[in-house]
């Protein structure tokens, strides 16, 4: 029905506008906005762009120090360390994207209807989010893949399963705000139940301040899963990921080799930078509150 | 003699009013604050005087700049803050030029002052009696011991019921008026030349109200304080002040004995302001409407700033520096076509 | 409600957290999809050595039945046996404990003593160098893997400038002998015992790693910190202090830190769940001989006993830290005493 549509034009344009006035105001934004081009580029692409085959050994040419010929330098098994570091951009933002993306559903949903019921769900809800804040997230993660099997699959599920409070928490906490409010109450007394109210109206609205939450979170999903791989779960080699190569590159330091695990190391960080920043972005634009 | 016995001399000896010096004279104070959008002019040749013993109210709507004035004399100002022009003189200093070190030892013992929202205004975690003491640690010299003897004294001097337990009490323990009552003992502890008080009974109920009112009253007959009252509360002011001043957007539009004010106001702002507080019989629909708002005052103004909001304006209140008229009695009136 | 009452109510109140840390630990091994007895079998195990090992934890009873034994035997202090050293989880943890808790507590003595003053500093001073200093460490800090970081230290201090020792664990035991066991902790038995040699000996072990993992902490810390102090020297009583004359120090110490400190005591709850975790990595890249090494390869080798000890004793660790820090809560915020 027309009366229910809202008009679309001038709401995105007001946060086109937004978007630049906050991108003008904040150089750091812009320079996390490219990193993220790249990144993705490098998930997408990698295959095509990195200048070596990854998994192709070469012992001849082993150990070697950044060169014009290998700009990372080559590892214990001669591989280009800057192929490798490319292409592993798709399996550790894949993994991270993937378990946030899982935490966030989940999360979201069960802390919505948590927020909204109250009672007896609200009471389940915050004993299952006690529960697992009562462990240290990370030794959680352990234990969850050493109870489920050493796989990324499972690497993704337990990173999952640590992330699911931050988002339960805040959507029960966004809707429990919301859930009195006066377009809340109008569509109570329209005739609508309570899921079709939660998922139509208030949820479409915590939406926002949720995507910030993810992207904030993402960089902390992304350091979860490379940790777990440092310690050698999940990602078995020779698979290229940030987390193992660093692994594999920590036994050479002492013969200082420092490349092994520098270039990866650095893309870490850089990954896990660029999503703090965007989230901080992000936060500027969509957040209601900080809008100028 | 000490130098501040050889001030309290020099001040005490003086009578009440008239040939005594003033012991606040701001004279001409003209102050800016910076923002992201340009200088907002805050306060505008601001020119009155304080005297030993007398309440003086400053009255004006929310943002004529009263509290603005009263943490400038403090020496509190905001660092946004600047002052472009002018002189605070207190006891004969002028105390833009006090260096930091001077200002602290000038703040609490001759000069005090007590705030809104008393609960917030104290610290939540110290104990009460603690935080006098440690005012009169600061500017006396004596012992801990003495300090939380001297400490009760001053809870049992506002009133404060069962002053040895209520030492130790701590700020969300004790009601609104008990707080205020806690920060006029710390105000007056160590007995200010001048206390200055910025709307110290917003919040509270009536008959605390004048509890505080009272005990200030009390402070200056027993010790010849000086009261600097802000309200916004004609009536406040009309019931305990001496004199009052009436600012409006930075400017001090009227001086006047609180009398004269009330009966014969001179500037159309302090008729509509008299005129829009209630009385016991005034009916709702008798209250005057003061038109307009505030002007916007980061832009250029006018000479006078309430030409946009006057029934009574002509071409000089655009273009001419305000005079100041005279009409006997010490009652002053800037305006061109007083009432 | 008096001190005592309010302490006992907290203390009760870990219970149920306890209870909670058992029953997930519990259903992780036997609730879910795959066979208990084969992982707690190992994966050396033939089908004779599965079936022993399933009649000797029971795992063809029902689940309720299970669990009763599973928390009678922890509650006896039997975690299982360890597959691959041989011992009871129990003896291995508690051997294993001291070190690790010894580097837990230094990495975040070393976090607060650095991240306090600087989050002071860059409120105090804002706009400064410091400030900037303080809010671009804590934006890098936040960003770098903490095992990332842990190997730069060991390349630069170790292997490029040679001021580190060699990280291979607690002591050196070429040059120095461990100290008698009184604590547990060797800074504080070689203090003890006088043997000043040795405790330099284990203080450069040390620094390094508590440094790696104090570092992680640090972020957090500094930026509560800064924030909490900027709005108490922003706040009505600290405006009230200064307008009674209240000197510099008394205003910034006992008027404002006071007060900013009790967030920060909040923030330290999320900080512990960090460092516990970022543990594991620290022992792992120095070779500390603490229950997170013990752990890598425990998971490594699916040792699930010796797993399965290792998560209930950190959360335990866990659950008690945070009471700590409740309970220091209440000492410092009267207003907590009085909500109950």
């Amino acid at each position: 029905m027309s009366a229910t549509t809202q008009p679309r034009p001038p709401r995105s344009l007001a946060l086109l506008r937004a978007t630049r006035y906050t991108l003008a105001e904040n150089q750091l934004t812009l320079v996390a906005c490219g990193l993220f081009g790249i990144l993705l580029l490098c998930a997408v692409f990698g295959a095509v762009i990195a200048p070596y085959d990854p998994l192709a050994t070469d012992m001849a040419s082993r150990l070697k120090p950044p060169t014009a010929a290998h700009w990372f330098g080559t590892d214990a098994l001669g591989r280009d360390i800057l192929s490798r570091v490319i292409v592993a951009a798709r399996l550790d933002l894949g993994m991270a994207v993937s378990a946030v993306a899982v935490s966030f559903l989940i999360g979201t949903a069960l802390g919505a209807m948590a927020g909204y019921w109250g009672g007896l769900v609200d009471a389940i809800f915050g004993r299952l989010m006690d529960t697992i804040m009562a462990f240290p997230l990370f030794v959680l993660a352990m234990g969850i893949v050493a109870a489920l099997g050493n796989s990324v699959l499972n690497i993704i599920l337990a990173t999952a399963v640590i992330n699911l409070p931050f988002y339960g928490r805040f959507a029960r906490a966004e809707v429990n705000v919301r859930r009195d409010l006066a377009y809340v109450e109008a569509a109570r007394m329209g005739g609508n139940g309570g899921l079709r109210i939660l998922s139509g109206h208030i949820v479409r609205n915590i939406l926002p301040t949720m995507a910030v939450q993810a992207s904030l979170n993402m960089g902390w999903a992304i350091l979860n899963a490379a940790g777990l791989s440092f310690i050698g779960l999940g990602v078995r080699p020779p698979t290229p990921e940030w987390g193992i190569m660093v692994s594999e590159g920590a036994s050479y330091i002492i013969s200082g080799e420092w490349w092994t695990f520098v270039f990866p190391g650095m893309a870490l960080m850089l990954a896990v930078f660029c999503f703090n920043l965007l989230g901080d972005g992000l936060r500027d634009v969509l957040d209601p509150r900080r809008r100028t | 003699m000490t130098a501040l016995a050889a001030k309290r001399a020099l001040v005490d000896g003086a009578a009440p009013h008239a040939e005594a010096p003033p012991l606040l004279a701001i004279e001409n104070l003209t102050l800016d604050f910076r923002t992201r959008q340009g200088a907002v002019h805050a306060l505008d040749g601001v020119s009155f005087e304080v005297f030993r013993g007398e309440i003086v109210g400053v009255v004006g709507e929310s943002g004529s700049g009263k509290s603005v004035l009263a943490y400038a004399v403090m020496g509190l100002t905001d660092a946004a803050g600047y002052v472009r022009s002018g002189r605070i003189g207190f006891a004969g200093r002028d105390m833009l030029g006090e260096t930091a070190a001077q200002l602290s030892d000038t703040l609490g013992r001759e000069i005090s002052m007590i705030f809104q929202s008393p609960r917030t205004a104290l610290n939540p975690i110290r104990r009460v009696g603690l935080q006098i003491a440690d005012v009169l640690l600061r500017h006396g010299n004596m012992t801990r011991r003495e300090a939380h003897a001297r400490a009760v004294e001053a809870l049992a001097q506002v009133r404060v019921p069962d002053p040895e337990r209520r030492f130790d009490a701590y700020p969300f323990e004790l009601s609104g008026g008990l707080c205020q009552r806690v920060m006029i003992a710390m105000a007056i502890a160590c007995t200010p030349f001048l206390l200055i008080a910025d709307e110290p009974t917003t919040g509270l109920d009536v008959t605390t109200q004048a509890v505080v009112m009272d005990l200030l009253r009390d402070q200056v007959r027993a010790a010849n304080t000086s009261v600097l009252l802000i309200t916004h509360d004609l009536a406040l002011a009309g019931e305990y002040c001496d004199r009052v001043v009436v600012m409006h957007a930075g400017h001090v539009v009227e001086v006047a004995p609180v009398e004269r004010l009330l009966q014969q106001p001179a500037h159309p702002y302090s008729a509509l302001l008299i005129g829009a507080t209630p009385g016991a019989t005034t009916r709702v629909e008798d209250l005057s409407v003061i038109p307009g708002g505030l002007p916007d005052q980061r832009q250029a103004l006018p000479p006078c700033r309430f030409l946009h909001r006057c029934t009574r304006s002509d071409a000089r209140c655009a273009s001419e520096k305000l005079p100041t008229r005279h009409m006997g009695d010490g009652h002053l009136v800037r305006c061109w076509n007083p009432l | 409600m008096g001190l005592i009452g309010i302490v006992a109510k907290r203390l009760l109140g870990a219970i149920p957290s306890l209870a909670g840390v058992v029953v997930v630990t519990f259903l992780l091994s036997h609730a879910l999809p795959g066979d208990p007895a084969v992982l707690f079998a190992g994966p050396a195990a033939n089908a004779e050595s599965v079936a022993q090992v399933r009649s000797h934890l029971g795992l063809d009873r029902s689940l309720p039945v299970q669990f009763l034994s599973y928390t009678s035997d922890m509650l006896h202090g039997d975690l299982g046996q360890s597959l691959t050293t041989g011992q009871p989880v129990v003896t291995d943890l508690v051997q294993r404990l001291p070190a690790s808790l010894e580097l837990t507590a230094a990495a975040i003595l070393f976090a607060v003593v650095v991240a306090i003053p600087l989050g002071v500093l860059a409120a105090t001073r804002e706009g400064s160098w410091i400030d900037h200093l303080c809010r671009s460490t804590v934006t890098l800090a936040a960003a770098f893997p903490t095992f990332f970081v842990a190997l730069l230290l060991v390349y630069v201090f170790y292997y490029l400038l040679r001021i580190a020792p060699e990280p291979l664990g607690r002591l050196n035991d070429v040059y120095f002998e461990a100290p008698a066991t009184i604590t547990g902790f060797y800074l504080i038995d070689s203090a003890l015992a006088g043997q000043w040699t040795t405790f330099g000996g284990a203080l450069a072990q040390m620094a390094l790693p508590a440094i790696s993992l104090g570092l992680f902490a640090l972020a957090p810390i500094a930026r509560i910190t800064r924030a909490a102090m900027l709005t108490a020297l922003g706040s009505d009583f600290v405006r009230t202090a200064r307008a009674c004359g209240l000197s510099h120090r008394k205003v910034l110490v006992t008027y404002a830190m006071r007060n900013a400190m009790l967030p920060v005591a909040n923030v330290l709850g999320m900080v512990f769940s960090f460092v516990l975790g970022a543990n594991v990595l620290i022992e792992d890249v120095f070779g500390w001989p603490g229950v997170g090494a013990y752990a890598v390869k425990a998971v490594i080798q699916s040792d699930y006993s010796a797993v399965q000890g290792f998560i209930l004793m950190m959360a335990t660790v866990y659950i008690l830290l945070n009471l700590l820090v409740d309970l220091l809560s209440i000492a410092a915020d009267p207003r907590v005493r009085m909500e109950g």
